[in-house]
């Protein structure tokens, strides 16, 4: 099995505080990879390193064999390592529509044609309304960005990282904030993601993390607690007592 | 099914030419012959026109807030004025001169501007125009310093058009020029490259998750604006025979800002709008009151901003709909 990403001894630190801690995690091709912890575990820390958005203090990150630790972010998005928000950061004043045929066009490399009027490639607004019609999206692809309601905004989150054509796809808690009744939408969607795409899940709802991983990692205090199958995990006590042992007191 | 328009349609149709700018452009042009007296105010429109045109670019498009746009007017009006003193006294010449000098001062400055608040970008900006209208002083013997530039021989437009006493020829020739860099702007800012300015402004985190590179999109469009800022900085030169340090001044780049937001920001005609209404208020209220034009001024600025476009949109709109309800009624 390949690898399709890893870190190795990966550490964040912010003044004083240790936000990861010696992290080496590997995933591997084609993984449904499943990342837990307690809020402040540093899940969304090890997101913004994996990705770019922050630079590690000490350690590297690898994808599909290449260092990429000193890549800048949008490098790292061409080369296939794609993320979503776990606060919707769309293109409010544009359209579902716009924001998908952009997200197209950066893959083609074509996002600094100045001639050419957007959209004016058939291949790739045709690309973007399939996926748009694959999110339930088609409907509403022409209205403003901030005007949809907030579960079809969340399906926009993922369909955006879908028109970049991911090889890993890192989801940072997709389902959060959508109603129990609308879930079952994003669980579906993210059941039908293509199978030869890495995904890595960040997720509070454990359901959807049972239901979906094959992997699981248990991130405590930025530090990797322990990894294992599901069944492992669930079984775990030290991970019952810090994690699911609390949150079955809720 | 078939009459709904499809998505590439639909795309297409957001940069389709409208017949109120047909009617836009016709009307400025004809505006010549019905008050042919004007002719040199209206050239001064077109210059401010485009020169707020090119604030827009980075302020409406690119979301970079300046106070020192004068730089690149100045650089450019200097380019033109010494071209012009040296025996170069072709126009077109002088603006494609100009335009390249205005760039590459654009290019050089725009990597300051890449990082820090609108704050950083504001102070930035008005420091590097500072430091221009501080050099163009100190270097008297090429500039001419505070006495201006002495002896400029601007040659015909395309070697057939004088430029006359009464501006008609200034007028057509910055309204051309303006006409060709808007459609060039509308071009952009509509293309590809446009919708990726608009995402990085609109969310510069999401736009590097989409693999798009700040960055290099924000130099491309600082450096573009300041081609057409040097491109009516050279216009204003050639038309008025002048260059003095006035055309680096602070006050020139506020006045920019304010044409600008006058017009609204955004939509490119936000800029031409703009610089129509503050020349003609300037022109009116200064024959009124010479010495308190600008109170008035301001005092439009405060209300345009306070209440907004939209809303001074929306009311008009209601009040045109109650009006045109109560005729009917009666």
């Amino acid at each position: 099995m390949s690898i399709a990403l890893a870190t190795h001894d990966l550490v964040k630190n912010f003044g004083g505080l240790r936000a990861t801690d010696h992290v080496s995690l590997t995933i591997n091709t084609g993984a449904r990879h499943a990342l837990i912890g307690p809020n402040g575990a540093g899940k969304t820390t090890l997101i913004n390193l994996l990705t770019g958005v922050l630079t590690p203090s000490q350690g590297s990150i690898t994808l599909e064999g290449d260092n990429i630790t000193r890549l800048s972010q949008h490098a790292r998005v061409q080369r296939g390592l794609v993320r979503t928000f776990q606060i919707n950061q769309l293109f409010a004043d544009m359209s579902p529509l716009q924001s998908l045929c952009l997200a197209v066009s950066e893959r083609h490399h074509q996002g600094r044609d100045w001639w050419r009027v957007a959209g004016s490639s058939k291949a790739y607004v045709d690309e973007a309304e399939d996926i748009l019609a694959r999110f339930g999206l088609r409907d509403v692809m022409m209205q403003q960005t901030r005007l949809l309601p907030y579960g079809k905004q969340r399906l926009l989150e993922i369909a955006l990282a879908i028109a970049c054509k991911p090889r890993v796809l890192l989801l940072d808690e997709p389902a959060a904030g959508v109603p129990e009744e609308e879930r079952h939408e994003i669980i579906d969607i993210l059941a039908d993601l293509p199978k030869d795409v890495t995904v890595v899940l960040i997720e509070h709802d454990m359901d959807l993390v049972f239901s979906f991983a094959d992997r699981i990692s248990v991130l405590v205090n930025g530090a990797l607690l322990t990894e294992g199958g599901v069944d492992e995990i669930a079984r775990d006590p030290q991970v019952r007592a810090v994690y699911l042992g609390e949150s079955g007191h809720e | 099914m078939s009459m709904t328009p499809t998505a590439h349609q639909m795309m297409l149709d957001q940069a389709r030419w409208r017949w109120s700018e047909s009617l836009f452009w016709l009307l400025s042009l004809g505006v010549l012959f019905a008050f042919p007296s004007k002719a040199l105010l209206f050239s001064q429109i077109a210059i401010m026109g485009l020169f707020a045109l090119s604030l827009d670019l980075i302020l409406g498009y690119g979301g970079i807030v300046s106070l020192g746009h004068a730089a690149f007017f100045g650089v450019g009006a200097y380019a033109a004025g010494l071209m012009a003193k040296h025996g170069l006294g072709d126009p077109l010449l002088g603006l494609a001169v100009a335009a390249a000098v205005a760039a590459c001062v654009g290019w050089l400055t725009s990597f300051l501007l890449l990082r820090g608040s609108d704050l950083t970008r504001l102070m930035v900006t008005l420091g590097i125009a500072l430091m221009l209208f501080e050099l163009a002083n100190r270097m008297a013997s090429i500039t001419g310093g505070a006495d201006g530039l002495q002896g400029m021989m601007v040659g015909p437009v395309l070697g057939l058009f004088s430029f006359d006493l009464f501006g008609k020829t200034a007028y057509l020739y910055a309204l051309s020029v303006l006409f060709v860099l808007f459609l060039l702007a509308r071009k952009i800012v509509h293309s590809t490259f446009g919708l990726s300015l608009r995402a990085v402004k609109g969310n510069a985190l999401r736009a590097g998750a989409i693999g798009i590179s700040a960055s290099s999109r924000l130099v491309a469009i600082y450096t573009l604006s300041a081609a057409f800022a040097g491109i009516a900085g050279a216009l204003s030169a050639q038309t008025t025979q002048l260059v003095s340090l006035d055309v680096l001044d602070f006050h020139r780049s506020a006045d920019v800002m304010l044409v600008l937001v006058i017009g609204g920001v955004g939509w490119l005609y936000g800029g031409i709008i703009g610089a129509i209404m503050f020349t003609l208020m300037q022109d009116w209220l200064a024959g009124i009151t010479p010495q308190y034009w600008e109170f008035w001024i301001g005092l439009v600025l405060v209300c345009l901003v306070l209440v907004g476009h939209d809303r001074i949109g929306a009311g008009v709109k209601s009040m045109v709909a109650r009006i045109s309800g109560k005729g009917s009624a009666a």
